[in-house]
């Protein structure tokens, strides 16, 4: 199972109130947590990456194992310690607007 | 934020953030509890490009959601004004969206170009006499007319003139800020321009302008009286690069002569030291016996008045900068 963190305003919009816990088929990718994540918490379609696109909102950023996921492409095989479920992936909001 | 003609318990909200993408969030209590709904926005087809502020071509990318317009008969039927510039429609309650292309695939879409705060659709005026008759109003793209429940669209911008245009009174181009109708009289349109106040008695097939006596013709808002379709509303800005009223005072200016002719209301707003901008989205009218009027500023008051603008007072003052204010007539 993945553990997944996301930021206040996204737990409050997809009703959860701690880290939750995915499964997630085949290798462990950003997409394809996303994916997972999206599948489970419908309301955050479009919220974490455009629609469209595909590409991540600007003031979300992607973190494990202490490193900043967040420029890696989405099918790069995530750390490990995530994959194992050891780590958790974390979506950040940014610290941004001051 | 608007609430439904046919139904004002149902209200929709468009929420947006770069750190959330588009939220779109409907309530059917009037607000007591809210429920998202669908925020997929998809431009109908190859999306294309229009034009960037240097003139070169843009690939058209939906950003966030600027107006929500619920039908005026069924509550379940809504538009969506989004940038970059488009109308959609949602026929079950928000769930999904579909665009009404034929706007954005004008002959004229590849030469659009944003305004100052992006390209967007802002505006949109449905007509109670024919359903089938829709205007909107883009940054800078200007006004339109469909006649045909959004198939097929048309400039109206005959009589507007904007100098900051190669062409001043170019067929597209006019940085439109708000447009405003009377129900009883669907001909006669007000529309605050970037600068200028006009007025149409034609559905747009000609504006002329009716700026008259106001201490400045920059602004955004513009509403009319709930009883009076000669009585409109203004909040005159300083200018398009000071966003605040002249002289540091909050001024409402009415005018009971459909234009020209203006009366500032200052009872109950503040008349000195007073730097706040009014939104485009941000006055409403109720329909009481008496018309209130309500606006929020972009220092976070939002004022009302019980007397058609003749006197005011804050109802909360220390929000966030207000965009969009929405006055509903609960039972």
């Amino acid at each position: 199972m993945i553990r997944v963190v996301l930021p206040a305003h996204l737990r409050k919009l997809a009703q959860i109130e701690d880290e939750i816990t995915l499964e997630v088929k085949g290798p462990v990718t950003q997409r394809s947590v996303l994916d997972a994540l999206e599948s489970s918490f419908p309301t955050l379609r479009g919220t974490i990456r455009d629609y469209t696109t595909q590409q991540r909102r600007p003031f979300i950023r992607f973190f494990g194992c202490s490193e900043d996921l967040s420029h890696e492409p989405p099918d790069t095989p995530l750390p490990n310690e995530v994959a194992e479920g050891i780590e958790p992936f974390l979506i950040i909001g940014a610290i941004a607007g001051g | 934020m608007k609430g439904s003609p046919a139904d004002p318990e149902h209200i929709y909200a468009s929420q947006s953030s770069s750190w959330s993408g588009q939220v779109m969030q409907r309530s059917k209590d009037g607000g007591k509890t809210w429920e998202v709904v669908g925020n997929q926005f998809t431009y109908d087809g190859i999306a294309g490009t229009h034009q960037w502020y240097d003139g070169k071509p843009h690939p058209w990318e939906f950003k966030r959601v600027w107006h929500l317009e619920p039908s005026l008969n069924d509550p379940e039927t809504v538009y969506a004004g989004v940038e970059d510039a488009a109308l959609f429609r949602s026929s079950d309650g928000g769930t999904t969206w579909a665009e009404l292309s034929g706007l954005r695939n004008h002959d004229t879409g590849s030469r659009w170009q944003p305004g100052a705060g992006g390209m967007c659709l802002h505006t949109v005026v449905l007509d109670p006499s024919d359903p089938k008759r829709i205007f909107v109003a883009i940054s800078a793209a200007g006004a339109f007319r469909s006649d045909d429940t959004g198939a097929t669209w048309r400039p109206i911008t005959r009589g507007l003139k904007s100098n900051f245009l190669p062409d001043p009174t170019a067929e597209v181009g006019h940085c439109v800020h708000r447009i405003a109708m009377h129900p009883s009289r669907p001909q006669t349109l007000f529309m605050q321009k970037h600068w200028d106040v006009m007025r149409t008695d034609d559905a747009g097939e000609s504006w002329r302008e009716v700026s008259g006596d106001l201490p400045t013709d920059f602004g955004f808002v513009i509403d009319v009286h709930a009883h009076e379709p000669e009585t409109v509303y203004v909040v005159p800005i300083k200018s398009d690069s000071e966003h605040y009223p002249p002289d540091g005072k909050l001024r409402v200016f009415r005018s009971r002569t459909g234009g020209n002719e203006w009366e500032p209301l200052t009872a109950g707003l503040p008349q000195e030291n007073c730097y706040v901008n009014v939104l485009r989205d941000a006055m409403a009218v109720d329909s009481l016996d008496s018309c209130g009027l309500y606006f929020g500023t972009t220092g976070g008051q939002v004022y009302g008045s019980s007397d058609g603008g003749d006197t005011w007072a804050p109802i909360v003052r220390d929000l966030p900068a207000v965009l969009s204010v929405e006055v509903q007539t609960l039972a």
